[in-house]
């Protein structure tokens, strides 16, 4: 067969390994074995990893099975074999954001999350490839070059956590946790058809996640269900007194909502982010909403239209950000220098060939964005239409429960397919709200689209509204099989 | 909102002031881009900045929380090794830089 | 030059003072808040900028802050920070966490001990930067072929205080900045140190035609580093202004640097876009918004301001009004929060004067450990000196090793002084007795005074003739004759015993 064939599928998931290996049913190290040959298998042709961490994660599975042996319980995630974004601290583990800026950087630091992941069990297998700082809907801004989609290798995985997502889908590991400013853990989950949830913001520590937008950043996880995400969520979640966002609210029960049922359930189909999505995405998101209603859901279509200014603002309030986050590679303390005459010259010189086009670009737009004489006029006003999303979200939640869209409006589209800037910033037209807002959502693969490539069906819910927006995924994952 | 933002374009002076402003050295080929995509984006943009907004609050955080503070008290520094390992010049425990020509 | 020259012009005087708050760590992470460590040992992930860092906000730099504005008069509101945008390799973020549109402290003011009330506009906090130095034969940035940085300093947390442009004369400023310093040191901010860049002014100085209400075009200058300093560049500045106005030129808004070499000041360059600082609120912090409890117990909790405590001391002390030394130097002791010694003295009825005296002089010079010199020791020497049991000199030089001693004693408590606010006790008899000093009975000394003299009967009529400069002819003699032992005073009552009773 040609290369436009499935190349692998997803493994087992996170609470069967975990079981597995709790039991002895299967050792951490055989678990990883299998993850690692899967690698060896198919990587060249995904290019999922920018780092495989063969020996130290075979060390740590080692050590799972020393536990276990002496009658101690790992953790939640006994052995999991789990990849992280390249944005995501490691100690010790090169973090390099998929940026020449920070090829060379070893953080001596860990994320909160990884400590976490740690703490219950997870064995750490890479270090996944994304769209340079996270900007990008393709993973093709990557400096280290693109990744494929593991559903067809002809196409993008979506992007930014594309490596996340694919590292999921080619079966490499359990679960990866992505990063989502805009979208950027769903649309890939949703391209590659895997489960991919962004948070409730203040829910999962920022520490230690390079900052890309700090306002609407937040980590999350991609797995092969929405129990196994659920679960993620428990664990990497929860108040850190190192992030002054972090919220201090349990996060728990998520597992109990999923099997709890949609009956009565309101679901509100939001007209203006389904109307842009192609035909083919919107046949499979209506044959869910018609079986959503079939269980006892009660589905209606809401407009909520503020939401139709959410991508013009997003893209101010983003490139703000991120233009005053990415200041600091500089060449003075880490990472990339290219020698200069004199400071300013040298920090020019290092920016200029440490950052890839598109990263240069939304730094010129936010820098430009911020600027004396239009900030009002952009900045500004780009937080005002916040307030109008959110309070129209507000408004929508006061009639449903969660509401519905397709994640993305196409399925993965090709290689080169989005030259124009604006059109691959459409990709995420869908997605954005829920950052903008600070919401959880979710996308759930349901189906395939054209050229048989999944679609994904998001599911938002409001302010710390996990429960309902887990329950509500699990039915439709469920609808899906 | 200013003229500059109804206009909803950009000069190439200006991409090459904001370049400036953001160290970013930018040859001609990326000047003409970025004018070209910079003027297509903020296009789109000004439908945002033409909305009346003035009776709404703006919002730079999407919880409100407030009084997040931490005690007085000693945590764990880095080693210098740390530092010097990642540092393109490290020079008797100091970060060295090329000559400096302006003041901030 | 003289203040002659600002004839028919008025100088309009506003300061900038950044204070380092006395804190244990920074304002955003758990790193030391010290002084003179060795390079780059007091940084983590987030006072170095490293990727994924986070600020978390310290709460004693909050409370100190709340606790300036409060000693300021000003109102304090529910605050937020913005960033400051700009590039610098002393900046590990490229941007400054500063308190913009919506400082903590606004409004307020301060009162010059003239009595005159200088506004203040705002107090707000913000983060230190690190420390450049520059390699090269000048060690100035001029010239130098690379640069060094230190980030122990950055994300040191300040206040900045901003006073409006309510000052007339570089004396006013001066006074201005002690009385800030006192205040500062009061509350418990700050150590007031500035040659350890614990306080640093910046001034904007303008001129005017005398009788105009228009403000002229200021400049700033930075780089002022002790109160003499702000002087004499405020008074070069001014004449600057003035002669360029007066030759028909117009004066640029522009910030300049003083040189403390030459006592002048000079345009510095930097860039034209370098203002353009893109401020937009910090995304990684919430809002501060603290209710009228915490105020309250800010406000309450306030010791007594400089002020008050002068003008408590001041009339134990029996001082003259301002200006006269015995008010100075009730001001100096206060501005060194030394009033507790002198109080102390006096409850246990020593001499005010010198009481005032000792502490004003021997003991501000050695602020450090007089600090931590227990009152009642303290109040023991002056005792011993009011009742003449030892003379001034003897005095200076007890208090002197008392001081040393308890030098000694921070030492063994590690070197810092800055964790510990106890006293210790030191014994000053035992410390005059070691060094033999003993009050000499008047027996003895007028003895001593019948054998000068003998010796000296020319130098003895000429103080009969009542030539007064000659008897500091017969108290240096005494002094030599009792190796220092002889007290000044007690000489010349002895001497003007020995003449009445002879006439």
């Amino acid at each position: 067969m040609t290369s436009t064939q499935r190349t692998s599928f997803p493994r087992q998931g996170v609470r069967e390994t975990a079981i597995a290996v709790k039991t002895r049913f299967q050792s951490a190290s055989d678990v990883l074995s299998d993850c690692l040959e899967e690698i060896a298998r198919c990587e060249d042709k995904i290019h999922a990893f920018n780092l495989v961490l063969d020996n130290q994660a075979r060390q740590r599975a080692s050590e799972i099975d020393d536990l276990i042996a002496r009658g101690i319980d790992p953790g939640p995630l006994a052995g999991v074999p789990v990849a992280l974004k390249d944005n995501i601290c490691t100690r010790e583990i090169a973090t390099t954001c998929s940026s020449k800026m920070l090829e060379r950087w070893i953080p001596p630091y860990n994320a909160t999350v990884v400590a976490k992941l740690q703490d219950a069990g997870a064995v750490i297998v890479g270090k996944t490839n994304m769209d340079e700082f996270a900007m990008g809907s393709s993973t093709e801004n990557s400096a280290f070059g693109p990744t494929r989609n593991p559903c067809n290798l002809d196409y993008v995985p979506g992007g930014s956590s594309g490596g996340s997502a694919a590292s999921v889908a080619a079966g490499f590991v359990c679960c990866a946790l992505g990063s989502d400013t805009g979208g950027s853990i769903r649309q890939p989950a949703s391209l590659c058809g895997v489960v991919g949830v962004k948070p409730t913001y203040g829910r999962v520590s920022r520490y230690g996640l390079i900052a890309f937008a700090s306002s609407l950043d937040q980590i999350g996880p991609l797995c092969v269900n929405v129990g196994d995400a659920a679960l993620i969520c428990e664990v990497i979640g929860g108040y850190d007194p190192r992030d002054s966002t972090s919220i201090d609210e349990p996060f728990s029960g998520l597992l109990d909502s999923c099997d709890k049922g949609v009956d009565g359930i309101r679901v509100g189909v939001v007209t203006e982010l389904l109307a842009p999505a192609s035909p083919d995405v919107q046949a499979a998101f209506t044959k869910c909403t018609d079986k959503l209603a079939a269980i006892g859901a009660k589905v209606d279509e809401i407009s909520i239209p503020e939401l139709s200014y959410g991508l013009a603002a997003y893209y101010l309030i983003a490139p703000a950000e991120a233009s005053s986050n990415l200041a600091r590679y500089d060449g003075v303390r880490y990472g990339l220098r290219v020698a200069g005459q004199d400071v300013e010259s040298m920090m020019r010189a290092t920016r200029s060939a440490g950052f890839g086009p598109e990263v240069k670009r939304r730094i010129m737009l936010g820098t430009y964005a911020l600027s004396s004489g239009y900030y009002d006029a952009y900045y500004g006003q780009a937080q005002r239409v916040r307030t109008l999303i959110t309070k129209a979200f507000g408004r929508a939640y006061e009639s449903f429960d969660v509401l519905l869209s397709p994640t993305s409006p196409t399925v993965a589209f090709g290689f080169g397919a989005k030259q124009d800037p604006l059109d691959m910033y459409n990709s995420d037209i869908a997605t954005i709200a829920s950052n903008l807002a600070g919401h959880p959502a979710m996308s759930v693969p349901f189906g395939l689209g054209a050229n048989n490539l999944p679609v994904g069906v998001q599911v938002m819910a409001p302010t710390l509204g996990e429960a309902v927006m887990f329950q509500v995924g699990a039915q439709i994952e469920g609808l899906a099989q | 909102m200013t003229d500059q933002a109804s206009r909803g374009k950009i000069s190439r002076e200006e991409v090459v002031h904001i370049a400036s402003l953001a160290r970013l050295g930018l040859d001609d080929g990326e000047l003409d881009a970025f004018t070209r995509e910079l003027g297509a984006i903020l296009d789109h943009a000004s439908t945002v900045a033409e909305i009346d907004l003035r009776d709404v609050s703006p919002m730079s955080h999407p919880i409100a929380l407030s009084n997040v503070l931490r005690d007085d008290v000693l945590d764990e520094c880095l080693e210098l090794e740390d530092l010097q390992s990642n540092a393109p010049d490290f020079f008797e425990g100091k970060f060295r830089v090329p000559k400096i020509l302006d003041e901030p | 030059m003289s203040s002659d020259s600002l004839e028919g012009w008025d100088l309009v005087i506003g300061l900038e003072v950044h204070c380092e708050l006395d804190t244990n760590t920074k304002l955003f992470c758990g790193c030391p808040n010290s002084f003179g460590d060795s390079p780059n040992t007091n940084v983590c992930p987030v006072c170095l900028g490293l990727p994924g860092s986070l600020p978390v906000l310290n709460s004693r730099a909050v409370d100190l802050a709340m606790r300036i504005g409060a000693a300021l008069h000003c109102d304090i509101r529910p605050s937020r920070f913005h960033r400051k945008n700009y590039f610098y390799p002393d900046m590990p973020k490229a941007f400054q966490i500063s308190q913009y549109d919506a400082p903590i402290n606004c409004d307020g003011w301060l009162e010059l001990t003239t009595g005159k009330r200088v506004g203040i506009e705002r107090a707000h906090i913000e983060e230190d930067t690190g420390k450049t130095t520059h390699l090269g034969e000048s060690g100035r940035i001029q010239g130098a072929s690379s640069s060094l940085v230190d980030y122990n300093r950055a994300g040191v947390p300040l206040v900045e205080t901003v006073s409006a442009p309510d000052m007339n004369s570089a004396q006013e400023a001066k006074d201005y900045v002690s009385e800030l310093r006192a205040i500062l040191v009061a509350c418990g901010a700050s150590d007031g140190k500035m040659e350890e860049g614990s306080l640093r002014v910046d001034a904007n100085v303008s001129v005017r035609r005398s009788g105009s209400k228009e403000l002229g075009t200021r400049c700033e200058i930075k780089n002022v580093n002790s109160l003499k300093s702000l002087g004499k560049a405020i008074e070069f500045e001014a004449a600057r202004q003035i002669a360029v106005l007066q030759q028909g030129g117009t004066i640029r808004q522009e910030t300049r640097h003083f040189n403390e070499d030459t006592g002048e000041t000079s345009s510095m360059r930097s860039k034209e876009d370098s203002h353009d600082y893109r401020y937009f609120p910090e995304p990684d912090l919430v809002v501060i918004s603290p209710d009228e409890a915490w105020i309250g117990g800010i406000r309450s909790g306030l010791p007594p301001m400089p002020a008050e405590r002068r003008a408590l001391l001041g009339s134990k002390c029996g001082a003259g009004s301002p200006g006269t030394p015995s008010s100075n130097q009730v001001s100096t002791v206060v501005a060194h929060g030394l009033d507790a010694l002198v109080l102390g003295a006096l409850d246990d009825g020593a001499d005010p004067r010198i009481a005032l005296s000792r502490c004003a002089n021997e003991a501000v010079a050695r602020v450090d450990a007089a600090l931590h010199l227990a009152p009642t020791s303290f109040s023991r020497l002056v005792t011993m000196e009011s009742v003449g049991d030892i003379t001034a000199t003897q005095s200076k030089l007890v208090l002197g090793e008392m001081l040393d001693e308890v030098d000694q004693k921070l030492e063994e408590l590690g070197g810092s002084t800055g964790g510990f606010g106890g006293y210790f006790e030191v014994d000053p008899e035992a410390i005059a007795n070691s060094k033999g000093f003993e009050k000499l009975d008047n027996t003895t000394l007028a003895r001593t005074l019948d054998d000068i003299v003998e010796s000296n009967p020319g130098e003895w009529e000429r103080f009969l003739a009542g030539d007064e400069k000659v008897a500091q002819f017969f108290v240096g003699q005494m002094m030599k004759s009792t190796r220092g032992q002889a007290d000044g005073k007690a000489v010349i009552s002895l001497m003007n015993a020995r003449r009445d009773k002879k006439g």
